[in-house]
């Protein structure tokens, strides 16, 4: 009974790691430049595909990892420079659209680029579960809640230590006022989709050895991350790490006790239940408009 | 101000000829089949035009309903023998219903609700249609009976091509005839501010509501066509992929604009159609090319190609 | 000052709301009836726009109570308080700029509008017969503001001026009981000024409400039976034009910052 329970809640905390990270992802994206990039589980695909291809062509491990996390980070400066920047006024509507067919492209090349069959990695520490309470754990998935938690302690450092850290921060402040103290926004911008891409990358590789992966599994991935960043409060960090862990527990209890096949529809109930009673979110601010 | 008031036929006249024109044209059956596509598609993004682009609300959702309808005439025929015609109208309503139902707690909200919530509810649809395999036969889709018309089975694309082109062009006049009402008005003005709408007393989750619901009708219909055209259907028809290109068939055409969704229709039906040739590069031209249109032509085609019309005729006029 | 005065139109008592610890508007409290023009003053960050939004329903008031023609409307939503005969304008201009002129100031008709979509939508002859009704009298009330020579120009393309009394022609569309005008007159030239000026006391003789916010004092002392001075958030003084600019702790408050000729426009 408890054990089940637990074994529930490990694996719902795991997937719900993957979907705060790309929820934190979105977060850093739309706090620095407004755009919702609905490519952020993209950046999750390329961190699985290239590990799982460059492993399998003889690449290390830990080479493959930095790889496929240089290439992320590539990719995601690629977008912005080439979809998102030309495009700077545009409406939210037509940047959402915009980083959807950034999306498709990314799927687009990673289908010519590598197959679409699902693929796997061996887990960093094995894949024999160990035992705890009478539940049994992956090793992997303490890989997926150190690494989330280690990405999540970076970013905060990132933001509230370093020069270029301060430097978004003041651009999503105020655009203007940060190119007036002389902050080259456009490079800023960049770097909060490299940041994003990167994050993105990490989860996906410490999270393929678990769950597979394949070059569709973006679509799906950047879902639940923007139901994660609504959740928790859009624009909050911490709400968007909230909100991914909420909706997978959500998910893996309503898998477990009551039907599998519908898990991802009562993560989105849920969500939306939610949303009814606190409009801005689990952590967001409410905002009074002001005329 | 002739222009103005003219607007509304001069719309209706132009998308009427272009149907009767390009149906005289089409030479050969696959011709009609994409034709009709387009002219389906059209109906549905013309649906969502009037939720998205005059009363400024985003749904990324709207395929669920596409599902519905074309489940709806694979289903109720199939399984209940409910006839073909009812079945489209029983899945308009069940879509305008059900929109009304999670539209009315969910408009209340702010912000990037709708689209969130719409997003649930696609992804519940397609996930239904896949799991109840025993009546809607999963993932691989079911057939669905033909259209029986005066004891003769609707089956020639051509015979489709006028019909979608008919429904289209009554899909347009209500659009038009809702635009020009009360509540057109007020859905155009939450639009520009929600803030003053409501000082005008309008009942901005009301009002947003029965656009949406609208909407849903709309995309239920064309659903229901699509079906029958094809003969098949399969749970893809709802899927996440198939909500952006309705939302990019309305942005393309350009916002606001009902002559705009057909043109954004004809271009994203036609263009993968042309693509199948590159299948393997489907989704890299289909992803570069929404990128390129949203960059080069933000306004949409209908806007951009009006606005440089007007320039060219009237230059001392601007303002 | 009675609350349950009989003819007071609209009453608000006690009222209060703060943004983030500080007081925004603070038990403020008047009353005002048919025909009057009511105004407010004070200098820029006084409260004046937040009082408005507090009756107008776009805030929520954290105390006080607000009272329309005798019932507590301070929970309702703007929408129902329309539907009650309120009408507002708003200081930084909410147009719908995507409209035209006209059609502008026939969603301010929206009240008496019918609420049947499925006749709007199937296009019946009772739905003509409406627009045409709201469409007369937008036309008039564009004629009456000056702007019939715009009618059908895209609101986008106004100039300040024509939007200014675009937002008063919108807001008379509804003909309200009370029409509360956050400063209609900013930003606009002087004979602009005049034409704003006449049209609120012809407005008022017809025996609506007005309360009027408003920084040209010339304008404000002509026209106004009674006023208020809010700094703060809080009620300095109320009473008629001569009382208030005579009280001395106007002239106080107000020594060094030059009340007859406060700074007008800041859009
Ligand atoms: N939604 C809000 N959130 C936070 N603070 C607000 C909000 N609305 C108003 N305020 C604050 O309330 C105070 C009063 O502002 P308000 O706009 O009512 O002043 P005002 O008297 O209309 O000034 P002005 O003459 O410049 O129009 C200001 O300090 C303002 O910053
Ligand atoms: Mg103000």
């Amino acid at each position: 009974m408890l054990a089940q329970f637990l074994q529930f809640t490990m694996s719902g905390l795991t997937v719900g790691a993957v979907y705060a990270i790309v929820g934190l992802g979105f977060t850093i994206i739309y706090n620095a430049s407004g755009v919702l990039n609905f490519a952020q589980g993209e950046f999750v695909m390329i961190g699985g595909m290239v590990t799982v291809f460059a492993v399998a062509a003889g690449v290390p491990l830990p080479l493959a990892i930095l790889l496929a996390i240089a290439v992320a980070a590539i990719v995601g400066v690629a977008l912005h420079r080439l979809a998102i920047e030309p495009a700077k006024d545009a409406s939210p509507v037509v940047l959402i659209i915009i980083t959807i067919g950034g999306a498709l492209v990314i799927r687009g090349i990673a289908q010519i680029v590598f197959d679409k069959q699902l693929h796997k990695l061996p887990g960093f520490s094995g894949d024999t579960p160990v035992n705890f309470m009478g539940a049994s754990i992956l090793p992997q998935a303490l890989w997926v809640l150190g690494g989330s938690a280690l990405i999540v302690t970076l970013v905060t450092l990132f933001f509230a230590k370093t020069m270029i850290g301060k430097a978004v921060l003041a651009t999503a402040a105020n655009r203007l006022a940060a190119q007036l103290v002389g902050v080259n926004t456009s490079v800023i911008l960049a770097i909060s989709f490299a940041l994003s891409a990167t994050i993105g990358a990490i989860a996906g590789i410490l999270v393929t050895p678990i769950t597979f992966t394949n070059y569709e599994v973006g679509t799906m991935l950047a879902l639940k991350g923007f139901a994660a960043l609504v959740l928790g409060g859009l624009g909050s960090p911490a709400g968007a790490i909230l909100g991914g862990m909420v909706l997978g527990l959500c998910e893996s209890l309503s898998a477990g006790y009551l039907s599998s096949t519908y898990k991802d529809a009562f993560a989105f109930l849920v969500m939306i239940a939610v949303l009814l009673v606190m409009p801005s979110g689990l952590l967001g601010k409410p905002s009074a408009e002001r005329v | 101000m002739a222009r103005l008031i003219n607007n509304r036929w001069a719309e209706l006249a132009l998308v009427t000829g272009l149907i009767v024109l390009a149906g005289l044209l089409l030479p050969s059956n696959y011709y009609f089949r994409v034709g009709a596509l387009v002219l389906i598609s059209a109906i549905a993004a013309v649906g969502l035009n009037l939720l998205l682009g005059f009363a400024g609300q985003v749904s990324l959702g709207h395929a669920g309903f596409v599902g519905i309808g074309a489940y709806a005439v694979a289903l109720l025929p199939t399984h209940w023998g409910v006839p073909t015609l009812a079945s489209i109208f029983l899945g308009a309503a069940f879509s305008g219903v059900l929109a009304l139902a999670i539209g009315r707690p969910i408009l209340r909200l702010k912000g990037h609700f709708l689209a969130v919530a719409t997003l649930g509810l696609g992804i519940l649809v397609a996930m239904v249609l896949t799991n109840e395999a025993r009546i809607t036969g999963g993932p691989d889709g079911m057939p669905v009976p033909r259209l029986e018309l005066l004891g003769t089975r609707i089956r020639a694309p051509e015979a489709w091509y006028w019909i979608a082109g008919g429904t289209l062009i009554i899909s347009i006049v209500f659009a038009q005839n809702l635009l020009n009402s009360s509540t057109g008005r007020a859905l155009r003005a939450l639009h520009d501010s929600e803030v003053a709408a409501r000082a005008a007393g309008i009942n901005v989750a009301r009002v947003k509501g029965i656009v949406f619901s609208i909407s849903a009708v709309y995309a239920s219909i064309s659903g229901s066509l699509l079906a029958l055209l094809n003969g098949h259907i399969t749970p893809d028809t709802a899927s996440f992929l198939n909500s952006i290109e309705l939302v990019t068939m309305v942005v393309l055409g350009g916002m606001g604009s009902l002559v705009g969704s057909l043109v954004g229709a004809a271009v994203l039906v036609i263009l993968p159609q042309a693509l199948t040739v590159f299948h393997e590069y489907e989704h890299l031209l289909l992803g570069s090319f929404i990128i390129a249109i949203m960059i080069f032509l933000r306004d949409g085609i209908v806007p951009t190609l009006r606005k440089a019309l007007l320039e060219r005729k009237a230059p001392e006029d601007r303002v | 000052m009675s609350l349950l005065n009989p003819i007071s139109l609209l009453s608000v008592s006690n009222i209060g709301i703060s943004f983030g610890g500080i007081h925004a508007v603070d038990g403020v409290t008047f009353e005002t009836s048919a025909g009057q023009i009511f105004s407010i003053i004070g200098p820029n960050g006084a409260g004046k726009t937040t009082l408005f939004n507090l009756i107008s329903g776009v805030y929520r008031a954290e105390s006080g109570i607000v009272m329309l023609g005798g019932e507590d409307v301070s929970t309702l939503p703007p929408e129902a308080l329309a539907a009650r005969g309120l009408a507002r304008t708003f200081q930084n201009l909410q147009i719908f700029f995507r409209m035209s002129a006209l059609e502008n100031v026939m969603v301010g008709a929206h009240v008496h509008e019918k609420r049947r979509a499925l006749s709007h939508l199937f296009g019946l002859p009772s739905t003509a017969r409406e627009n045409r009704g709201t469409r007369d009298a937008a036309m008039a009330l564009l004629e009456r503001l000056h702007l019939a020579g715009v009618t059908n120009r895209s609101a986008g393309s106004l100039s300040y001026g024509q939007l200014k009394r675009l937002e008063i022609a919108r807001a008379l569309a509804s003909r309200p009981k009370i029409l509360l005008l956050d400063e209609p007159a900013a930003g606009c030239n002087p004979t602009e000024t005049a034409e704003i000026d006449e049209i609120i006391v012809e407005v008022a003789k017809s025996g609506v409400a007005i309360v009027l916010v408003e920084h040209d004092m010339k304008l404000v002392m002509g026209v106004s039976d009674r006023v208020l001075v809010l700094t703060q958030g809080r009620m300095l003084i109320e009473g008629t034009p001569e009382e208030v600019t005579n009280a001395p702790e106007v002239i106080e408050a107000y020594l060094g910052t030059g009340l007859p000729t406060m700074e007008a426009s800041h859009d």
